[in-house]
C-alpha cells in the first residue's frame, strides 16, 4: 500500500508542476509588481550603480552611455513584461557582438539584477517571469564560447 | 581515501582562494548526491556541479549522513567540473549494518562502497533555455565498487559481484517563469542497495532500466524544496535466503539552502523501503543531511 502512495504522491508533485507551468501568464501581473514603468525606472537606476560597481560587469558598461542604457533597458523590461512599451534600440545580436562576452559574465549580470530586484521588493514569481524572457538572449549576448 | 580527499581540500581551498568559479547562478549546478554525481540526493541530474560555467573549471566537496530505524550511512566525496561539460567525482560510502551484523554473525558489520563517477553534458541548457521545452541532457557512469568486510563470502554464494557500473541518461529542465524543476534519469544498472549490497544476483542478473523522477521548486533565490522517487531492482529476491533481502524504491522529501555561493546544505527524509527484511523487516525512514562546499 505504501509504495503506490509514494508513487501517486511524485506523479501529483509532478503533475502540479504540470499544471502550473501549463498556466498562461496573466497579462500584466508581473509587470505591476514591478511598479510598472516608473517601478522600472528606479530599478534600473540602482541597477546601472550595481553593475558599475562590480568588477565583472564594470568593463562592458564603462564605454556606454549609462542614461541611454537605463532607458532602453527600462523600455526593453517594459516590452518583455507585457507593459505599454516598444523597445526600439538595436537587437541583442548588434548591440554585443564586439563585447566578448562570456557566459560567466552573463550569469553575473543575472544575479546582479536579482539583487537589484531584491532590493526593490519584487516578488520571486515576478522576478522570474522576467528572467525567462531575458535569459534566453543568452544566445545573442554571449559571444566568447 | 581520507588523506587524499583532506589534501585535495587543502588544494582546493587555496586555488579556490585564488580564483574561485562562481560563474553559475546559485543552486543551478544541483547539490552533491549520496554518490558523489551532482544531482538532488538520490537520483544524479544533467546538471554539472560545482561553480563552473563555460571557460570556467570548478570543485566541490560533500559530507552526507542518513540514519534510519537500523541503520546509518555516511557518504563523502568530491567532484571537479569543467567548462560545464565534464563533472568527474568520487565518493566513498560507509554503512553500518548496525544490530543486522550481529544477526548475521558478523559482529560490527560495516559496508564500504567507492564510487568514481564521470558525466558528459550532451546538450542544452536546463536553466538559460527558457523559451524552449529542451532540457539540459547528460550522459553519465558510476563505477563502483563494494568492501563488504564479512558479508563478502555470503555474496559470493549469493552470485553478487563485488563491482558493477551504472550507467545513466538525464534530462534536466528548470521551468524558469514558475520556479520548478523537473529531472529525469533514466539508469541501467545491477545494484544491490545501491551496490552496498553487490551487484546482481543468481536469480537476476540482466542489467536494469530503472526510472527515476525529481521534481523541485524554487521558494526563492536561495532555498528549494522538492521530492525524488527512484525505482530499484530486486535481484536478492529471491535468493537462497528466500525473500530476506528484498529490497524497494526509495523516495525521499527534501530542502536545500545555499546561504552563500560556495555552501548549500540539503536536509532530507527519505523511505528507503525495506533493507534486509529477513532481519529488520520494517522499512526503514528517517533523516537525511548533506553540506557542500563548492569552489
Amino acid at each position: 500500500m505504501y509504495k503506490p502512495l509514494m508513487i501517486a504522491a511524485t506523479l501529483a508533485a509532478a503533475l502540479f508542476a504540470g499544471s502550473v507551468i501549463a498556466q498562461p501568464t496573466p497579462d500584466r501581473t508581473a509587470f505591476q509588481a514591478f511598479g510598472a514603468k516608473p517601478g522600472l525606472v528606479v530599478l534600473m537606476d540602482d541597477f546601472m550603480t550595481r553593475l558599475l560597481a562590480d568588477e565583472r560587469t564594470a568593463p562592458f558598461f564603462k564605454k556606454a552611455n549609462p542614461q541611454q542604457v537605463k532607458e532602453q533597458l527600462v523600455e526593453q523590461f517594459c516590452e518583455v513584461l507585457s507593459g505599454p512599451c516598444t523597445y526600439k534600440g538595436v537587437d541583442m545580436k548588434s548591440a554585443h557582438q564586439d563585447l566578448e562576452i562570456r557566459k560567466s559574465e552573463f550569469n553575473a549580470l543575472v544575479e546582479i539584477l536579482q539583487a537589484a530586484m531584491n532590493a526593490r521588493g519584487v516578488p520571486f514569481s515576478a522576478q522570474n517571469q522576467l528572467l525567462a524572457k531575458l535569459a534566453p538572449m543568452h544566445r545573442d549576448i554571449v559571444t566568447t564560447r | 581515501m581520507k588523506k587524499l580527499l583532506l589534501a585535495t581540500v587543502g588544494a582546493l581551498a587555496l586555488a579556490g582562494s585564488a580564483q574561485a568559479a562562481t560563474g553559475k547562478l546559485l543552486l543551478t549546478g544541483g547539490v552533491s548526491t549520496v554518490d558523489g554525481a551532482a544531482g538532488g540526493g538520490l537520483s544524479p541530474w544533467a546538471l554539472i556541479g560545482t561553480h563552473a560555467t563555460e571557460g570556467q573549471w570548478g570543485a566541490a566537496v560533500h559530507a552526507s549522513h542518513a540514519r534510519t530505524q537500523d541503520y546509518r550511512l555516511h557518504a563523502f566525496g568530491v567532484a571537479v567540473a569543467t567548462n560545464d561539460r565534464f563533472e568527474l567525482s568520487l565518493a566513498r560510502q560507509d554503512f553500518d549494518a548496525g544490530e543486522t551484523g550481529p544477526a548475521l554473525g558478523i559482529p560490527g558489520l560495516r559496508l564500504k562502497q567507492d564510487i568514481v563517477g564521470a558525466k558528459w553534458r550532451l546538450a542544452g541548457d536546463a536553466v538559460l533555455d527558457s523559451d524552449t521545452p529542451m532540457p539540459q541532457i547528460a550522459i553519465g557512469a558510476l563505477a563502483k565498487r563494494v568492501d563488504a568486510g564479512g558479508l563478502a563470502a555470503t555474496l559470493d554464494a549469493l552470485g553478487a559481484r563485488r563491482r558493477g557500473v551504472d550507467i545513466y541518461l538525464s534530462a534536466t529542465k528548470l521551468f524558469l517563469a514558475q520556479g520548478i524543476l523537473v529531472n529525469a534519469t533514466l539508469r541501467a544498472s545491477k545494484a544491490n542497495q545501491n551496490g552496498l549490497l553487490g551487484y546482481g544476483g543468481a536469480a537476476h542478473d540482466r542489467v536494469k532500466l530503472l526510472p527515476e523522477v525529481s521534481v523541485a521548486w524554487l521558494i526563492k533565490r536561495t532555498l528549494a524544496v522538492g521530492a525524488e522517487y527512484r525505482v530499484k531492482p530486486d535481484n536478492l529476491n529471491p535468493s537462497l535466503l528466500g525473500a530476506a533481502l528484498k529490497e524497494d524504491d526509495w523516495f525521499d522529501v527534501f530542502v536545500a539552502w545555499a546561504p552563500s555561493k560556495h555552501v548549500s546544505i540539503t536536509a532530507a527524509y527519505v523511505d528507503l523501503g525495506r533493507i534486509v527484511p529477513g532481519v529488520k523487516p520494517r522499512r526503514q525512514t528517517g533523516a537525511y543531511l548533506s553540506a557542500q562546499f563548492a569552489f
